[in-house]
């Protein structure tokens, strides 16, 4: 699939990553297991006649489009391509306790209308009155590398567009509490969640966030980093993943000693983080090691914080230090790979590059 | 108490989550759409509902909104009229 750049990229998070002068400097140190995303003056990108009917997932999408695209110096994209593990179930839940608490009567259409998974990408056209390609994919944790990929596709077709491609994903309220009775999520009352890549117990912390990129075929003046390749793959045990990433360099010409920064999705499951485990110490031991779920918790679109992670340190040639789980320093920033998983499914591997200026 | 087009304000505040917004900012006979409070077609059905469910108004031809709807005072002229709850 076709390489392709990043001009612009804005993510949203349970960390101030929205303001541009920080890069995870100060943190926000989480304490329960279900913690929700800084909010920004979404009033600065969203006028209020808008904003009074947007649930916090449309806020969260049409504000970081917003900053990726004036980043980007892009008024109007050709396409928006948006990926979501659970939609805009935060109103689904409200219009579903309407049903109950009103008896199935005095349904108002606003909940109905905003609930479906694909309200970000249409609210975001239509803020932005884009009447181009609009399409979402929901693909649990890959819903996020999904959206990419059909950048990439759309790129390798006409490579003249410029694509905004988003992942967002808010909280909602009864459907996580479920994942606490399901030992998806941790169910401790009070827990350091900085700690939380050497927890012991099952289940990780949950939270929500939004992150959108502007892809182009073509470098511009704004690219910051490139994605050369985007692998997903649905199932998989620990030792085939370190044979998919090792194939996976290998059609990129590389071995693991090319990659100077290895991106991992550590969410401290202890049911599932063996498969983060395994390739630290089999592939990467002599490698940089960073992870972020300790900071911005896990959500179904959580590994595009790892895009916005890895884009900013090809950027800035430089590494927060929250973010390193080892002692490795690279010289330089030149590759970087991410990994990530949930539950050991919808795995991803994703190559990103500095881009020469 | 509240007089009804002061109790109308607050629940249209809350139902249409005009949240920016104070009770004491929208005028008696300011229109509800257009250059008034700028509401849309989505608030109408949503002021249908409310008539419903808070006074027991139901509306038979949705197009006699337009006319209801046109002020708080008017509004509250027809809820008085027509109310069952």
């Amino acid at each position: 699939m076709r390489n392709c750049y990043i001009n612009g990229i804005a993510t949203l998070s349970a960390q101030p990553t929205t303001d541009p002068d920080h890069f995870l400097e100060e943190i926000i140190e989480h304490t329960t297991p279900i913690f929700k995303a800084y909010d920004p003056d979404y009033k600065s990108y969203i006028k209020p006649a808008a904003m009074r009917r947007m649930s916090k997932a449309v806020k969260m999408g049409v504000t970081t489009a917003k900053m990726a695209l004036e980043m980007a110096s892009l008024d109007m994209p050709d396409a928006i391509i948006t990926g979501t593990g659970m939609g805009c179930k935060q109103d689904s839940e409200k219009f579903l306790e309407k049903i109950l608490n009103d008896d199935e009567q005095f349904l108002t259409p606003t909940l109905f209308i905003q609930s479906t998974h694909n309200t970000v990408g249409g609210q975001i056209a239509l803020t932005l009155g884009c009447k181009g390609y609009n399409v979402t994919y929901v693909q649990e944790a890959v819903s996020f590398e999904v959206a990419v990929m059909d950048a990439q596709l759309m790129l390798s077709e006409t490579p003249e567009k410029q694509i905004l491609v988003g992942g967002i994903d808010e909280i909602p309220k009864n459907s996580t509490l479920l994942h606490q009775l399901d030992g998806q999520l941790k169910t401790e009352e009070h827990i350091n969640v900085v700690q939380l890549l050497d927890s012991t117990t099952q289940g990780t912390v949950a939270s929500e966030g939004a992150t959108c990129i502007v892809l182009s075929a073509e470098k511009t003046p704004n690219s910051i980093a490139s994605i050369k390749a985007v692998e997903i793959i649905s199932s998989a045990s620990s030792s085939t993943i370190q044979e998919k990433i090792n194939a996976f360099l290998i059609a990129e010409g590389m071995t693991p000693s090319d990659i100077d920064a290895v991106i991992l999705g550590n969410n401290g499951d202890s049911n599932y983080d063996y498969y983060y485990h395994d390739i630290q110490q089999a592939l990467f031991q002599h490698t940089e090691q960073l992870c972020y779920k300790h900071l911005t918790g896990d959500y179904l679109v959580a590994s595009s914080v790892g895009f916005w992670l890895s884009s900013k340190i090809l950027q800035k040639q430089q590494v927060p230090p929250v973010t390193k789980v080892n002692a490795v320093t690279a010289s330089q920033y030149k590759n970087i790979l991410l990994y990530n998983q949930y539950q050991g499914k919808n795995h991803s591997i994703v190559l990103m590059q500095h881009v020469h200026a | 108490m509240a007089t009804l087009p002061e109790e109308l304000k607050t629940k249209i505040i809350e139902q249409l989550h005009l949240e920016d917004i104070e009770v004491a900012e929208i005028g008696d006979d300011d229109p509800l759409f257009g250059d008034g409070l700028g509401l849309d077609s989505i608030d109408a059905l949503e002021l249908i509902v409310l008539l419903e469910k808070e006074y027991g108004i139901k509306l038979k031809d949705p197009k006699e909104g337009k006319l209801i709807f046109e002020s708080v005072n008017v509004m509250a002229a027809y809820i008085e009229k027509n109310r069952s709850k």
